[in-house]
Formats: structure tokens, sequence, C-alpha cells
């Protein structure tokens, strides 16, 4: 008998889909109160980090160049008081395979779902991250479907995330494109339902486990070329799987001292999920609209339990604006010759600000770059800003109102990232946590919910006499 | 007119307006949720605006509406933006062009 298709009858299948879709049952984490446990759920890939590296380096995946971006640093000295500014380093993760650091999650996924058997693989990402598990599947003669939030009601699209269609269907991916609402889980459920293919998502474990190899490659590289551990790395957060992988690996290299800082445009005030402001964005991630929700709630994902867990790693979160990200993008094609996609420079507009605060001789790497093409460039996206009705005018960015303007830079000096705050984003993920358990926590939990965020228990207890 | 295996672009509506129970925004929730798709036309002939059937790149078969015959994409390095340039003239004149 045929399985009903409609939308509850869909979703209250959501487990066994899931079950069937991971090979991995989520249940054994689980302690049935708050705490789960993640040690073991990032255990059950059962690939060890050499192992990985061995998975990427077949696949044209990893090892890519650290660039030490010395003009930016000079112009950066420029704005820092004597003695100061980091020397500016990033890691050129657009030479992966296929164009962005997304290639290290998809690797490890794509590889196991090919060792399971599985005849396809199918993601729910509107990214780079669907070109990276398009780009594995080919090499691995698996079927792929990417799902995409795409269009606006009006069947309008951002160009950046067009293109992302575009490259998915050059590497052979079909790709379903939807209009905005969060019930794209649906469609993905449906179509995971029907193919029986492999849920390469991008908070399972194999995914989290292969951004490790970033993080210890930074480490490994900043040791042999500078004889020293990077001071600080800002990484580019969005759904927190580039944070937490990449924080995995420099602990798994050693790297105690180095703080490790989120970077995200601030969105405040546009909706996510609203038909209208879906285009008023100029920038389709790396920013605070998925940062802050996956910070504080990892688990609202396409997985039971997100592996991505970005406040466990996170010393500290600051946000840049649009203006400055494109601003950024445009010096590093100028002084640094790099023509690179401006969403990945999230981290490197606010590097630039945060350099200004360390010395000459630390060392600050940005860890990522990602591959620019027509529509994923600052030219198309501030074009299409400006057909929005988004005033687009030079300026001090603190001026910035998302969905309204963007403010370029007047000067260099004017780009200083905020920071965010961070023990607010803590406390939130400790209500959420208890609140959806609906227990009263344990001595247990209580020391899961002080790893998760960073924090000790009496923190802990404190956030949760404030409820 | 579109002839069995032409590559074709398909619409359809996934839930109507009325049908989206998710938490949405007030303007969210007056769209249908809308989806596309490619693949090859599995019936003998079509128009623009029939309900047809296509395989998909991966081998599916998914029904729509037919609204593009060929389809190719049009998204491009955008219109001029002079700040752009604007911006790469004031970098060069703060690194290389003297302390001004």
């Amino acid at each position: 008998m045929a399985l009903a298709k409609d939308y509850k009858s869909v979703m209250g299948r959501s487990n066994d889909i899931m079950k069937e879709a991971l090979g991995l049952d989520y249940t054994e984490f689980e302690s049935g109160s708050v705490a789960f446990d993640y040690d073991a759920l990032m255990k059950a890939t059962n690939y060890t980090l050499d192992e990985i590296n061995k998975i990427q380096s077949r696949t044209g995946v990893g090892d890519t160049p650290l660039l030490e971006l010395r003009n930016l640093t000079a112009l950066s000295r420029k704005y820092a008081k004597p003695g100061y500014g980091a020397r500016i380093l990033v890691k050129d993760e657009a030479a992966n395979a296929s164009g962005s650091f997304k290639d290290r999650r998809a690797a490890c996924a794509v590889a196991h779902a090919k060792k399971l058997g599985y005849k396809g693989v199918m993601a729910a990402t509107s990214g780079n991250y669907g070109a990276a598990v398009a780009s594995q599947a080919a090499m691995q003669g698996l079927k792929c479907i990417i799902v995409q939030e795409c269009y606006d009601s009006k069947g309008v699209g951002q160009p950046e995330i067009v293109e992302k269609a575009r490259k998915c269907e050059a590497l052979g991916a079909e790709v379903i494109q939807l209009t905005v609402g969060p019930e794209l889980f649906y469609t993905f459920l449906s179509v995971l339902e029907d193919t029986g293919y492999f849920n390469a998502s991008l908070y399972s474990p194999f995914g989290i486990a292969g951004v490790e190899t970033l993080g210890y490659e930074i480490a490994m590289e900043c040791r042999e070329k500078y004889g020293k551990d990077p001071e600080m790395v800002v990484c580019t957060t969005a759904g927190g799987g580039m944070i937490t992988g990449t924080g995995r690996g420099l602990l798994k290299a050693g790297c105690t001292n180095t703080q490790v800082v989120a970077a995200s445009i601030d969105l405040t005030g546009l909706h996510m999920a609203s038909d209208v402001q879906f285009n008023k964005k100029s920038c389709t991630t790396g920013h605070t609209g998925f940062g802050v929700p996956y910070a504080t709630d990892p688990d609202h994902s396409d997985v039971p339990r997100s592996a991505a867990r970005p406040l466990r790693y996170m010393d500290r979160y600051v946000t840049t604006t649009q203006g400055e990200v494109m601003y950024i993008t445009e010096a590093l094609a100028n002084l640094e010759g790099l023509e690179r996609g401006p969403a990945g420079n999230t981290a490197l507009a606010a590097a630039f600000s945060l350099a200004q605060e360390l010395p000459e001789d630390a060392i600050l790497v940005v860890s990522e770059t990602e591959y620019t093409g027509a529509g994923k460039h600052i030219q198309p996206q501030l074009d299409f800003a400006r057909e929005n009705g988004i005033e687009i005018r030079f300026g001090d960015p603190v001026d910035d109102k998302p969905g309204t303007n963007i403010i370029l830079p007047a000067n260099p000096g004017l780009i200083k990232c905020k920071d965010a705050d961070l023990n607010h984003f803590r406390k939130s993920l400790i209500k959420k946590a208890v609140k959806k358990a609906g227990v009263e926590p344990t001595q247990a939990d209580l020391e899961f919910l002080a790893e998760e965020t960073k924090t000790d228990v009496e923190f802990v207890k404190k956030a949760l006499e404030e409820l | 007119m579109a002839k069995k295996g032409d590559w074709v672009r398909i619409h359809s509506i996934v839930l109507k307006a009325d049908e989206r129970t998710a938490k949405l925004p007030a303007d969210t929730q007056k769209c249908d949720l809308q989806m596309w798709t490619k693949g090859f036309l599995q019936d003998e002939t079509a128009e623009i605006g029939d309900e047809v059937t296509v395989e998909t790149a991966v081998g599916r078969l998914e029904k729509g509406t037919l609204i593009e015959v060929g389809p190719y994409y049009t998204h491009s390095y955008g219109k001029f933006v002079p700040e752009i340039i604007e911006i790469d003239r004031q970098l060069r004149e703060v690194m290389f062009g003297g302390d001004k």
C-alpha cells in the first residue's frame, strides 16, 4: 500500500525516515533528560582524523594554501595604535574541489553513504554545501538531489542562490527549488522517503568531523611557518559547522590558547521566513539570521541532534555589516589579487578590525574563502540590492540598517566589528534546552549545559535561576 | 510546443496558503509554497501551461506545470555599480598614494 504523502503524514514519519536516511539511531545518545552524549555522537562516525584526511585528499579536498595577506595587514596597521595590528592570514578554502570549505563536510558524508551502499545523497541547502555534495557525489558515482529555498512568492531569487543552483546542476545534481518557508523540510523528507537516499545533512557527525581537518591544518601550518600557534582564528558563522569543526580540529592539534571567534553579518530585524524580506537581504549566508538561532538552539536542524554546537568552541561572537563585508571583498581583490565570494569574507571583515586589538607579532587566521562567479560577487549582489530599493552609499557602518541600506565604509578605518553578548546567547541556550526537555535538570544535565556553553556549573545554575 | 525527451522546467504548488500550518510571518502565510524542478518531458507533446510529467536528473518522475522548454540561467555579474570603482580608487590611494 502506498504511504500517505500529505504534510502531516510525512512529518509524522520524520524519525523513521531520518533513521533510514542516516544509518544512525540517535536515540542511542539520549539520556532521557536534557543531556545527550555528544562525544558518543561524534565517535559514531568511526573515522579518525587521519582517515578523514585520506578520504579528503582522494577527492581534491583539504590541504588548501594558508596565505598571508600582507597588504591588508599593512592597511589594518594604519588604523591601529603603534606596535599593534596582527598578521592576517587566510585559509584559501576556495581551492577545494567545488570552491568552498563545505567540501570537507561533504567528502566524509558522501564517502560514508557510498560505503553503506546508498544509491544517492540528498541535502537541504541554499548554500555552497549543495555544490560540495554534488561534487563529491559525482566523484563517488552517486546520484544527488539538492533542495533549495530559492525564491520569493514572485519567483525572484537572490543572484547568489541562483548561481549555487546552477553549480549544483553543472555537477550533475537535481535541484528542487522552493519558495520561502520552513516546510522545505516536508519536501525534503518526502523525497528522501521516496528515493531512499542518504541524508548528507550539514549537521550530521560526518559533516562536522570533516571540518576538523581545517582546524588541524591551520595549527600545523602556523607552527611550521611561524613557529607558533595562532593567537586568534576567526570563523564566518551561520549554522555553526565551521566554528565547531575548526574549534575541534584546533583542540585536537593542541591549540588550547588560541582564541576562537565567530563572526556573522548583522541582519537583526529581518525575518528569515518572511516572503517580503527574503530579498531585502543582500547576502544569503554568514549572517545572524542563521548564526544566532543555530548557536542558541542547535537542534532545530534537519537531524535529531546537531553535531554543530558552536557555543562549545566559541570564545567571542562579533558582528559585521553587509557594507563592511562587500568593502573587504573588494579590498581582497584589489590589494591581495584574490577575487573571492563575499559571504566567506564575513570573518575577514571582522579580522581586519580584530587584528588592530592584537600586537604586530600575533597571528590571526581567517578560516575560509569561497569561490566567486556570476551572481556570487559584490557587483550583482549590490545591483540586486539597489533594484530592491536598498540604499547604497558611503558612510559610517554604524548607520547600517539591514533591509534598508548598505553603508560602505567611507574609509577602511571605519570597519569595526561589534561584540555580541555571548553570555546572553549562552543563557538562551541553557533556557531553551531545559524548556525543551521539560524536566528538572539533573547534576549530569548541569555539567552537560556547562560544556554546551563553554562555562561552568555555577553559570548554568545562575542562568536557570533567572527562569 | 515541447516534445517527449525535451529538457524542461516545471512548477507546482506543494502547499496552498491555507494548508500551511508552520509558524510563519503573516506575509509568508498568505503565499503558496511553490516548487520548481527540471527534467526530460515524458508526455508525447505539451504546451506551456500544460500539466506534465518529467524524469529528473536522478531519474525521479515529477509532475507539474510546464513553464519553460530548454531552461537556462540569466544571472550575471550585475549592472555597473559605481561605488565599486570608488572603493578601488580609495584603497590604492590609502595604500600607495602617500599619507594623505
